[in-house]
């Protein structure tokens, strides 16, 4: 548990995005999804997941529709718009620039200036 | 369209889908934790508490959510809307009490608005009337307002390059002959270009034609809706009728639209029934009359497109300079001849604005105290609330959520409040109509229209704002643990919310204060005015009208000198005699008729106000000499209770032969013959033709002209001697006003068939319509101020009463302690007391600034009249220590066991 990293303000959103991006998923999918490929090393508040979710359906990145779910419930499943599919690819891009940058500003040596 | 509110209702009154969905979306994630949870081990019951735990609180989420979702505003709304509507239903004491306090509030706004708007707001129902002016002629020299103008002066400003089209407009009243009675009918006389000037259509016929400037009148007339459908009942083929008009015969041409009103200043100048045309010249009018024989009342124009009134104005100006340059004999400097041009709208209303003013000022005030009453129930019941609110918080609920709610539910009270208060306006339209005074301008333009509605709707929105704001706000600013703490105790924010209510309860007394003195004031001006020595006897006097015919052609007038017209004076008089019950008859012109106000423009011509020039004094001296008249048959003094002070009164010896006689009254006497005998002295109306008059008699001042002056200076000539065309017949003694105007009209018409008798009236009901304006806004200004009265006595009276419950605990240990009875009286009665006492000095400083902004309106009071501010405030002062008194009594009679066993 002790080695779980607070979510960086916006990044939720991008890591649904890239959650959805992996197929069609209903709410706690995504949550299951994420805990997966973050090798659970990420501490998310579940609750927060769904007005995420909601904001993104009403920038259209993501879109909703009801079916049903592993064990036959009712589920509300997700899954990326073309526009959420071109946004993915721009966040991803910003954030490996971003992280590329303070990367390289974090090992920055006394002789390298 | 129809499908989205379709669908707004839907969301209205079900639970939307959506929130159906975001219920079973977050459960279900729930659901799937536990399985998930349950698999890995635990016990369902610690499997649950985790699920929940780890997805904090739903509450929170699903308002985010809420947020999140497109068109959410709306849904959020229609969600406040149903838990206010749900938490007014269950506190429908409180809920009818808001209502019906915002229903008055908004009803009496939205109908003094009404009246506002018709009156003052609209233009007036002509097409582009921006662009029409009334022309009055002024005499500022000499203190002579309105002194008409003269033909070639109206030509002078037809040709001026600034009007489209001038034209004189002449009011009079004139004999219609032909129908079954002789009828007395309002006419106007105007230039052929009148109804063209105006942009008006008749409904019927035709109007003059401009161009026509034929001498003489022109043979032809048109009609009122009104005259059409009364005298002619309606009769289609009115066009082709002629009527009978002093005895020259005039064709119909036309008939104007029913609600067509011509734009005068009293109501008979309105309500004009014939209008006749001319061009001013060739008899029966002068021929081409000289420069300083100003024959025409008053004018009317249509500025050229384009030009405005300022612009225009200093056209004129410059004109009027040139002329009086030109013709310097005709336009004496001492006169200072000046043409103000007035907007049109202005001549017709400018009488009522102040009042109307006022009015919706004072009605405006109590509307706010309404407001700020409510508000202080509110702000009770956010007491009784606190816990509830707290709790939401606690749940989740954001601050700015829960304000949001509380100003929804005070709109949801001011919008129910409004819809009330117009369904009470719609229902008692027709009740309230008959208040106001006839005489009003444009009385029928008001209506309820969308401007009305449209004002109803932002009074409701602002007063829902204004009361609702307070509450909200404070329900934001919650300390949760505090709140949480007290159990139940409906004591939560009591410290900032008891400060809140104290400063809404000062606002509240300020401002009924301010109404209350204004109200005090408008009532002593109209006592005063009641009560002032009139200087004649109004009791038991009634005055008939009639009239005696001017033919066009002067060879045929049976009445044209007063020789002529002597005998049948004095016939009439000694006919009237002899009916039953009179016991004094005497005759004069309408002049006479002592506080009539409803032939103004009349007076001004050709008969009452005229200019004099007084024997052996130099003509440029520069002394006021603009005199009431009258001309009256002996026995007027003696009937109306006027005393002769000097000299004599007229007698049989003044004749048509003789020298002209006046009697004069004192104030007359004082200006123009201040240290000297003023019997002997001649004087004479300033033309070149008139005779000289000389003075035999001084009499008592009389306010025969106005109520509110004293010493107006009057002249009465002799009836004898003047002769006069509109008659008014007094006759003294117990009479029933319908009967004897019968009786009366009998007497006249077995004399001349021909002469109609109307305008039955008693001289107490003159005097009193003379009042009709001021009655009419002093009632109202004191409906309002005694219900801001009660409004601001029930505010302290809540106040007091909460502090008072408030304290329930601490008062009882005072008592515990040994406090007397007494003490705890002082403390309450203290507590009220201030609030009311800081009310009144934030009020009395209002009421001084509003108070001098209204001293027009007054009458024989100042504006800082110490004895109506005294007496308001001692009346203020009784009534919050009334209203703190009730619930002090209760403090009083509070156990000390039970107060402590309370808590």
């Amino acid at each position: 548990m002790g080695n779980e990293a607070e979510l960086l303000p916006g990044t939720l959103d991008l890591l649904i995005l890239k959650a959805v991006s992996l197929g069609p998923l209903h709410g706690y999918g995504v949550l299951l999804r994420i805990e997966q490929i973050s090798g659970r090393a990420l501490l998310i508040e579940q609750g927060a997941l769904y007005p995420a979710l909601f904001r993104l359906v009403r920038q259209g990145l993501l879109k909703a529709s009801w079916g049903k779910s592993d064990n036959n419930r009712r589920a509300k499943f997700y899954e990326l718009t073309s526009k959420g599919r071109k946004r993915l690819r721009e966040e991803t891009a910003g954030w490996n620039r971003l992280v590329a940058a303070i990367a390289s500003a974090l090992a920055a040596q006394p002789q390298e200036i | 369209m129809t499908a989205y509110f379709r669908s707004l209702a839907g969301r209205f009154f079900h639970r939307s889908e959506t929130e159906n969905d975001l219920e079973e979306e977050l459960h279900s994630h729930i659901q799937l934790r536990v399985e998930a949870l349950e698999r890995s081990g635990l016990a369902r019951a610690e499997a649950e508490r985790r699920a929940r735990l780890e997805f904090g609180s739903p509450e929170r989420f699903k308002e985010e959510c809420r947020e999140a979702i497109a068109g959410n505003f709306i849904d959020v709304l229609f969600q406040d809307l149903r838990f206010s509507s749900r938490m007014l239903r269950k506190s429908p004491g409180f809920a009818a009490v808001v209502i019906l306090t915002i229903a008055l509030g908004i009803g009496a706004t939205t109908a003094i608005f009404s009246v506002v708007d018709a009156t003052l707001l609209r233009p007036l129902p002509y097409p582009k009337s921006e662009q029409l002016v009334s022309i009055q002629d002024n005499f500022q020299g000499v203190g002579a307002q309105d002194v008409g103008l003269s033909e070639p002066e109206w030509h002078d400003l037809q040709c001026s390059g600034i009007f489209e089209s001038v034209s004189p407009t002449w009011f009079d009243e004139n004999n219609l002959t032909g129908s079954s009675q002789p009828a007395r009918v309002r006419l106007l006389i105007v230039a052929p270009n009148y109804f063209a000037l105006l942009g008006m259509q008749p409904q019927l016929g035709r109007g003059f034609d401009p161009r026509d400037h034929s001498p003489g009148l022109i043979p032809e007339v048109v009609i009122s809706d009104g005259l059409w459908k009364g005298a002619f009942g309606s009769d289609p083929n009115i066009l082709s009728k002629s009527v009978r008009m002093d005895t020259d015969l005039y064709r119909i041409v036309g008939v104007m639209p029913a609600g067509f009103d011509a734009p005068g200043r009293t109501a008979e100048e309105r309500n004009v029934e014939v209008w006749a045309a001319t061009s001013f010249y060739g008899a029966p009018l002068s021929d081409h009359p000289p420069r300083n024989r100003r024959n025409l009342p008053t004018a009317i124009a249509r500025l050229k497109s384009g030009l405005t009134i300022a612009a225009a104005q200093s056209r004129v100006d410059a004109l009027v300079a040139s002329l009086q340059k030109q013709f310097a004999d005709d336009y004496p400097l001492q006169n200072a001849w000046t043409i103000r041009l007035v907007p049109l709208k202005e001549r017709v209303v400018g009488n009522v604005r102040q009042s109307l003013v006022l009015l919706l000022g004072a009605v405006g005030l109590l509307l706010l105290i309404g407001c700020v009453n409510v508000a202080n129930l509110l702000l009770a019941r956010a007491s009784a609330r606190g816990r509830e609110m707290a709790i939401r918080r606690a749940l989740g609920a954001a601050q700015a959520r829960l304000t949001r709610q509380l100003l929804t539910e005070s709109l949801l009270l001011s919008l129910f409040g409004g819809i009330a208060g117009l369904a009470i306006l719609f229902s008692a339209k027709d009740f309230l109509l008959r208040l106001v005074p006839e005489n009003l301008p444009r009385l029928n333009e008001i209506s309820i229209s969308w401007s009305v509605l449209l004002f109803a709707l932002i009074a409701s929105v602002v007063s829902g704002v204004l009361f609702g704001l307070a509450p909200a706000l404070q329900a934001g600013r919650l300390d949760l643990t505090h709140a949480l703490k007290q159990e139940g105790r409906a004591s939560t924010g009591s410290a900032e919310r008891a400060r809140t209510r104290r400063a809404l309860v000062i606002t509240e007394f300020a401002l009924s204060l301010v109404l209350m003195i204004t109200a005090g004031l408008l009532l002593r001006s109209f006592w005063d005015l009641l009560n002032v020595q009139l200087g004649f006897n109004p009791q038991s006097v009634i005055s008939v009208r009639t009239r005696l015919p001017a033919p066009n052609d002067p060879g045929i007038d049976k009445y044209a000198t007063a020789a002529q017209e002597t005998p049948f004076v004095r016939e009439l008089i000694r006919r009237c005699k002899m009916l039953s019950g009179v016991e004094e008859v005497a005759i004069g012109d309408t002049a006479s008729i002592p506080l009539d106000e409803s032939l103004r423009d009349l007076k001004l011509i050709s008969e009452g106000q005229f200019l004099l020039t007084v024997e052996g004094r130099d003509v440029q001296s520069d002394q006021s000499t603009v005199v009431e008249r009258s001309s009256v048959s002996p026995d007027y003094f003696h009937l109306l209770g006027i005393p002769l002070l000097r000299g004599r009164l007229f007698n049989e010896s003044d004749t048509d032969n003789t020298p002209q006689v006046a009697v004069i009254n004192q104030a007359m006497a004082q200006s123009l013959w201040p240290n000297e005998d003023s019997l002997g002295k001649r004087f004479k109306a300033a033309k070149a033709d008139a005779p000289w008059i000389t003075v035999v008699g001084v009499t008592a001042n009389a306010r025969t002209q106005s109520l509110a002056q004293a010493d107006l200076p009057q002249i009465y000539l002799d009836l004898y001697q003047t002769g006069a065309k509109r008659l008014a017949i007094f006759l003294r003694g117990h009479l029933r006003t319908a009967a004897i105007a019968d009786e009366v009209r009998k007497q006249v018409q077995s004399l001349d068939p021909t002469l109609p008798v109307s305008g039955a009236q008693t001289l107490d009901e003159t005097v009193s319509a003379s009042l009709a304006q001021r009655r009419f806004s002093m009632e109202m200004i004191t409906l309002f101020a005694l219900t801001a009265l009660l409004l601001a006595g029930l505010g302290i009276y809540g106040v007091i009463s909460y502090l008072v419950s408030e304290r329930t605990h601490e008062i009882g240990v005072r008592l515990a302690l040994g406090a007397s009875r007494s003490n705890i009286l002082r403390l309450v009665l203290g507590q009220g007391l201030g609030l009311a006492i800081v009310g009144a000095a934030v009020g009395l400083v209002c009421a001084l600034i509003v108070s001098h902004l209204m001293a027009s309106l007054l009458y024989g009071v100042r504006p800082t009249d110490p004895l109506t501010f005294a007496s308001v405030v001692f009346l203020f002062l009784g009534v919050a220590l009334l209203a703190c008194y009730l619930p002090a009594r209760r403090a009083i009679r509070v156990d000390p066991m039970i107060a402590l066993r309370y808590e």
